[in-house]
């Protein structure tokens, strides 16, 4: 079962949850935590599990052969990314603006843009008793998250079986790096915090998930800061409210850290466990 | 003409509420762009009028004429998307997937296949509350080019500044290290790092920087909540040191912020307090930074 953890606001406390979360759901299950925010992925600066496996993720750029080229164009022409430029000559190709759809490759009536593999990022796998923790990092640079986020779920379908609890961290916002790392998800864990910020990005985030037709709940975050707002907007769209989090200057100074919050605050564990039912019924199809 | 970008890596560290109060503090002087486009919060405390408003088409999808379509799959055989399944016996368009490359439209037999422009989002001209001019924008759900509407949003911000003889524009950037804030720090005269004292602001901050420095931009940074772990701190602080990136400020941890902005206010609106005189000085830097720079790179 796939379970992604998102927000439309960045800071919400996405990796807080799902670091909390799968540690917690380790200690009776498997668990496989992956972080998709391949910009800035931080699950791992939570996580101290042992390196099993490491891997450098390539994504295809065309390369130019100039030996059999007859500069016809064809390249430029096809090319909907400005990823492949005709000047003068020569044929020029900008790997940072390429989608990989091979298009121009494919169409180059001469064969002179075989595709080649550029390096994106790296995937890394750590083991840690009962929790495998995945994350990919994006290179510097490069711009588009999407690609190795598509390629981080593929590792993860490959490795494991559909029957293990699999949490996903997913990157901020609603574009296109979001609707990646969720759309493949069984059910999906927003997290919001109790102010006008908070609540203007989970609108958003709701009606992204609507858009998706996905299972969604909601988690409010630094619960007690902030106003109402979030609460009477979940009451008044039927949105279900999982959790709430307490918001302790403690929790703060733990997240600095880089500790886990639920073996220090009580609190934050009876919310956790809270969760943690609501997935067990998920699991076995008593709620939807 | 001096434009400022302020960005963080990391999300939540404070950068919308910071980049608002330097709104505020610049007054007429300044215009504001919000480059956040895909979750835009500013004008939930500049309280812009929406004087402007237009859509923005970029990119294009894959859409097929059935009454054409022979089903010979050849559009389905090169999508490397997945974005052409077939249900119910016809060949149609996942639009979640296309990435609009066109590969199917060019390998079509009977040119089924059109390509159309996709309308992602709208970007808005503002007067706000600070006298001064908002540039913003709204990204549709899910939609792609975020990159290319920031790109919009601060070409529009740059004209007006330009035609109104303005001293400096202020983009709010969004979080991450991919497309949009690419696109936000192309072309900028000064890049404010807003960062916090955690394992995750520091990893952050670190990735971000690195972007910053390809594009050869100085760079100040401000920790907020720097009293929430000292140790952090000091990492951050060396880590200025070494890259010669200017440090701002220390904020303390302090739900003022957040009080002000549940009164959909900057701190510079909401009372006196200690984070507004923070606050209000590290403007004064900026500003000084700027002219400073301004001086030395000018021939004398």
């Amino acid at each position: 079962m796939k379970i992604a953890i998102a927000s439309g606001k960045g800071g919400t406390g996405k990796t807080t949850l799902s670091t909390n979360l799968a540690l917690f759901l380790s200690e009776k299950q498997a668990v496989i935590l992956t972080d998709l925010d391949v910009e800035e992925p931080n699950s791992g600066l939570f996580i101290n599990g042992k390196l099993i496996h490491q891997e450098d993720k390539f994504k295809m750029i065309p390369s130019w052969k100039k030996e059999n080229c007859t500069l016809c164009g064809n390249c430029q022409k096809v090319c909907n990314f400005n990823a492949i430029i005709k000047l003068g000559k020569r044929i020029m190709t900008f790997p940072e603006l390429c989608h990989s759809c091979f298009a121009c490759s494919e169409l180059c009536p001469t064969k002179s843009l075989p595709m080649i593999p550029q390096k994106m990022g790296e995937l890394k796998h750590f083991s840690l008793e009962n929790l495998d923790f995945i994350e990919s990092k994006l290179d510097i640079g490069q711009e588009q998250a999407v690609p190795l986020i598509a390629k981080t779920l593929d590792y993860i379908d490959q490795k494991f079986g559909n029957n293990i609890i699999k949490l996903f961290d997913a990157p901020p916002g609603t574009s296109c790096p979001v609707i990646e790392a969720t759309k493949d998800a069984d059910f999906i864990i927003l997290v919001t915090e109790p102010t006008p910020f908070g609540l203007h990005d989970l609108k958003l985030a709701v009606d992204t998930m609507k858009a998706l037709k996905k299972n969604f709940a909601v988690v409010i975050n630094r619960f007690g800061i902030g106003n109402n707002g979030v609460i009477d907007y979940c009451k008044s769209e039927e949105v279900k409210i999982l959790a709430k989090l307490p918001n302790y200057r403690h929790i703060a100074e733990l997240y600095s850290r880089g500790e886990s919050i639920y073996q220090h605050i009580p609190i934050f564990k009876t919310e956790l466990q809270k969760i943690a039912d609501h997935i067990i019924k998920l699991q076995t199809g008593v709620a939807k | 003409m001096k434009e400022i970008v302020v960005i963080s890596g990391k999300g939540g560290t404070g950068k919308t509420s910071i980049t608002a109060s330097f709104a505020i503090l610049g007054g007429k002087n300044i215009v504001v762009a919000d480059c956040d486009v895909d979750a835009a919060d500013m004008h939930l405390l500049l309280q812009p009028d929406w004087n402007f408003s237009e859509d923005f088409f970029s990119g294009v999808a894959a859409e097929i004429d059935q009454d054409k379509c022979i089903k010979c799959g050849k559009c389905a055989d090169v999508c490397r998307f997945n974005a052409i399944p077939i249900v119910e016996k016809k060949y149609v368009v996942n639009d979640l997937n296309c990435e609009g490359c066109g590969f199917c439209f060019h390998v079509c037999p009977r040119d089924a296949i059109s390509m159309i422009e996709q309308n992602v989002g709208k970007w808005f001209i503002s007067n706000t509350k600070a006298e001064n001019h908002m540039v913003h924008a709204a990204l549709k759900i899910g939609a792609d080019n975020s990159g290319k509407l920031v790109a919009k949003v601060k070409k529009e911000a740059k004209q007006i500044a330009v035609s109104e003889e303005k001293a400096f524009i202020i983009v709010d950037g969004s979080p991450g290290i991919g497309c949009p804030v690419v696109s936000s720090l192309s072309g900028a005269d000064y890049a404010i790092l807003v960062t916090e004292p955690s394992v995750s602001g520091i990893h952050d901050l670190k990735r971000v920087y690195e972007l910053v420095k390809k594009f050869k931009i100085p760079a100040a940074c401000i920790i907020n909540k720097a009293d929430i772990n000292t140790d952090v701190t000091a990492q951050i602080k060396a880590f200025l040191d070494e890259e010669n990136i200017i440090h701002l400020v220390d904020l303390p941890y302090d739900e003022t912020f957040t009080k002000a902005m549940t009164a959909g206010k900057t701190i510079i609106e909401f009372g006196e307090s200690e984070m507004k005189k923070l606050v209000e000085n590290s403007w004064r830097k900026i500003k000084e930074l700027l002219t400073d720079k301004q001086k030395r790179s000018s021939p004398s």
